[in-house]
């Protein structure tokens, strides 16, 4: 203890707290330490910084000042894509999005109707945003869920309220690929945890399901069950009994998500300690408000990393569907540059659609990190 | 004083609140429990210790089901315990349990954590659960943590946020699992004290504890255990000061060695 005057305050000031040296913190100090520690440290920093700067100074000038942005199109409709062909390897040719982007979008909706999957898409965009803010958190979400696919529904089939009708066939991008990601996740979401709940079940009929189903779909490829659900399925069907192609890959992504969806939802479930089951029952809580209130809640929350990354994949698996010829985002990009005009434009498409994929899958990981930060505020280990 | 412990009062020693006869217990091979002859009557507090492995934490877990024993009969407040679910019910209302690792729910308040199983299992309202729950919260003296979360509190507060959680669902009858075991040092008395205070209104207690103070100032009974079997019961005094087997002699003798 410091000498004390009479008044109760410290004689001698507590001495400030001193500052760190500028050589131990800032970024001289962390450059320092990780990118100039030795000399062979050194001689790799400078290798990659010389790599980065000349492949970004490259990429700029493809990708921005050699660009070609237009290109002229007869009254046919054929572009003249010279320019782009007399500049190929130096600069991009977004000139193939300007014309394309609508293709891609939409595929091949009537072209004076793609009014209508535009508002599909915000609709969804409005659905995911709504959907991740915790103060709509209420059961009267899933009647705006319901409402709004309905919508969804409508808008893209038509046939009422003056809109002409579109056969399904006609539908694709960018709302093929929401429609499948969305329902495909909606509703392979519940039915994983069902199974996962299934699979920890006393009665032995119910777990013996569950395992079978899970592992049953685990083992063959997604490729595999969609071919199924395409070419096979409909040969077991009663003559007439027609079912949609697009319901058909529907149900096969929802069965193929739910079994991997289902093993992450189950770790959660035996990563929670025995003890909050345990005091659950012992207030008397019956299973299903136990696990409602006590043991979902927690346990989904452990496993929210895996879940999401489980959501990214198969966001990004629904594009397979484009092997049983459904026209999905990826083959909509696909189509658009089957035309010999644009032939050899390939690399401006792909990445206009990674960039498309990657700002849906972007979200949902930075989404479900905040998710993460906020749930475990509470929680100190 | 509540009705609930008015009661409890009234009927002190009375009609019998817990009664086992012959129940053996197995877990594989391993016998746990040989047969086991218990009656404690209500308002009745039972203390029962024994060394570790000894089968304490499974007859108690009997009591309320979390574990099921495979031969003999347990009768709580006049029900017998089977595989009928409806009686399950019953009896997990009349007892409350608090453990020796707290088991609060993380991801609830501490007010939450009081409300959920009476509203939930008692259907209660929530205003009047609330109520309830800042009524028992004050009991054990932390009304001010209600809003909090259980991984903001000390030990000491989490098992007494325990307690509390059990009494708002009115049991008749209250199991502890070695509540102080998992506390420091210089929290076990805050918890023994809601204890002892508890023990004050008349609730019918069964507590596996190595707390001797406590079993000495609470326990109308002390029960030892040891392997599976009840070797000795009676007056905390005289069971400590005159014991008559070796078993429970070699246990007192490590206790105080370790105290
Ligand atoms: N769920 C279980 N499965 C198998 N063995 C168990 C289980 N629970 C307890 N045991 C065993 O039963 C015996 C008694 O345990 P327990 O009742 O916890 O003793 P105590 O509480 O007196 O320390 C111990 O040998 C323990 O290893
Ligand atoms: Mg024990």
């Amino acid at each position: 203890m410091s000498e004390i005057a009479a008044d109760g305050t410290p004689l001698v000031a507590p001495p400030e707290p001193r500052r760190a040296p500028i050589t131990m913190i800032g970024p001289v100090a962390w450059a320092r330490e990780n990118l100039f520690a030795n000399w062979w440290s050194t001689a790799i920093t400078l290798a990659m910084i010389y790599l980065i700067v000349k492949f970004a100074v490259s990429f700029v000038s493809w990708a921005f000042l050699n660009a070609v942005w237009v290109v002229p199109v007869s009254p046919q409709g054929i572009a003249n894509t010279e320019a782009c062909r007399a500049l190929k390897g130096v600069g991009a040719c977004w000139a193939v999005i300007t014309e394309k982007h609508r293709f891609i979008l939409f595929g091949t909706y009537p072209y004076e109707q793609h009014w209508r999957p535009l508002i599909v898409c915000l609709l969804f965009i409005g659905l995911y945003i709504v959907s991740a803010m915790r103060r709509f958190w209420r059961w009267e979400l899933a009647l705006v869920w319901i409402g709004v696919l309905t919508l969804i529904g409508v808008l893209m089939w038509g046939g009422i309220l003056g809109m002409p009708y579109v056969p399904q066939e006609r539908w694709g991008g960018l709302p093929i690929t929401l429609i499948l990601a969305t329902f495909g996740l909606a509703f392979a979401f519940p039915l994983s945890i069902l199974v996962a709940l299934g699979r920890r079940s006393r009665l032995p009929a119910i777990k013996a399901l569950c395992v079978l189903y899970v592992e049953l779909i685990r083992g063959v490829p997604l490729i595999s069950l969609l071919f199924m659900a395409s070419v096979m399925f409909p040969l077991f069907l009663p003559e007439g009994l027609n079912i949609d192609k697009l319901l058909r890959a529907q149900i096969a992504i929802i069965l193929f998500a739910g079994a991997y969806l289902a093993e992450v939802v189950r770790a959660g479930l035996q990563a929670l300690p025995r003890g909050q089951y345990e005091a659950a029952e012992a207030l008397g809580l019956s299973y299903w408000k136990k696990t409602g209130f006590i043991i979902l809640p927690q346990a989904l929350r452990l496993v929210i990393p895996p879940l999401v990354n489980t959501f990214i994949g198969f966001f990004k698996d629904t594009s397979l569907v484009l092997i049983i010829g459904i026209f999905d985002l990826l083959t909509a990009g696909k189509t658009a540059i089957i035309e010999p005009a644009w032939q050899g434009f390939g690399v401006e498409v792909y990445i206009t659609l990674g960039l498309i994929y990657f700002c849906f899958c972007f979200a949902m990981s930075k989404y479900s990190s905040g998710l993460e930060a906020e749930f475990n505020r509470h929680r100190r280990r | 004083m509540s009705a609930a412990e008015t009661l409890a009062s009234s009927v002190r020693k009375g009609a019998p609140a817990i009664t086992l006869a012959g129940v053996n217990k197995w877990f594989g091979a391993l016998h746990v429990l040989r047969d086991i002859n218990l009656d404690v009557a209500m308002g009745e507090r039972v203390v029962v210790c024994g060394p570790s492995g000894s089968g304490k934490s499974t007859l108690i877990r009997c009591i309320n089901r979390l574990e099921e024993h495979q031969e003999g009969q347990i009768v709580v407040d006049g029900i017998e315990l089977s595989n009928d679910l409806r009686s399950l019910d019953a009896i997990r209302r009349e007892v409350g349990m608090v453990f020796q690792s707290f088991n609060l729910f993380p991801h609830l308040t501490i007010l939450e954590n009081c409300t959920l199983a009476p509203i939930w299992v008692r259907k209660m309202p929530k205003k009047e659960a609330e109520a309830l729950a800042m009524e028992y919260l004050e009991r054990v003296r932390i009304p001010e943590q209600a809003a909090k979360y259980p991984g903001q509190l000390s030990g000491g507060q989490q098992q007494r946020v325990a307690i509390a959680r059990a009494l708002c669902m009115k049991p008749k009858i209250m199991l502890f699992d070695e509540p102080t075991s998992a506390l420091d040092p210089e929290m076990i008395k805050e918890v023994l004290d809601t204890m002892v205070m508890l023990a004050e209104t008349g609730m019918t207690m069964i507590c596996v504890t190595h707390e001797m103070g406590f079993a000495r100032t609470v326990a109308d009974r002390v029960v030892f255990m040891d392997r599976g079997e009840i070797v000795e019961q009676g007056v905390p005094e005289e069971l400590f000061a005159n014991p008559r087997t070796d078993r429970l002699k070699t246990f007192l003798s490590q206790i105080l060695r370790g105290h």
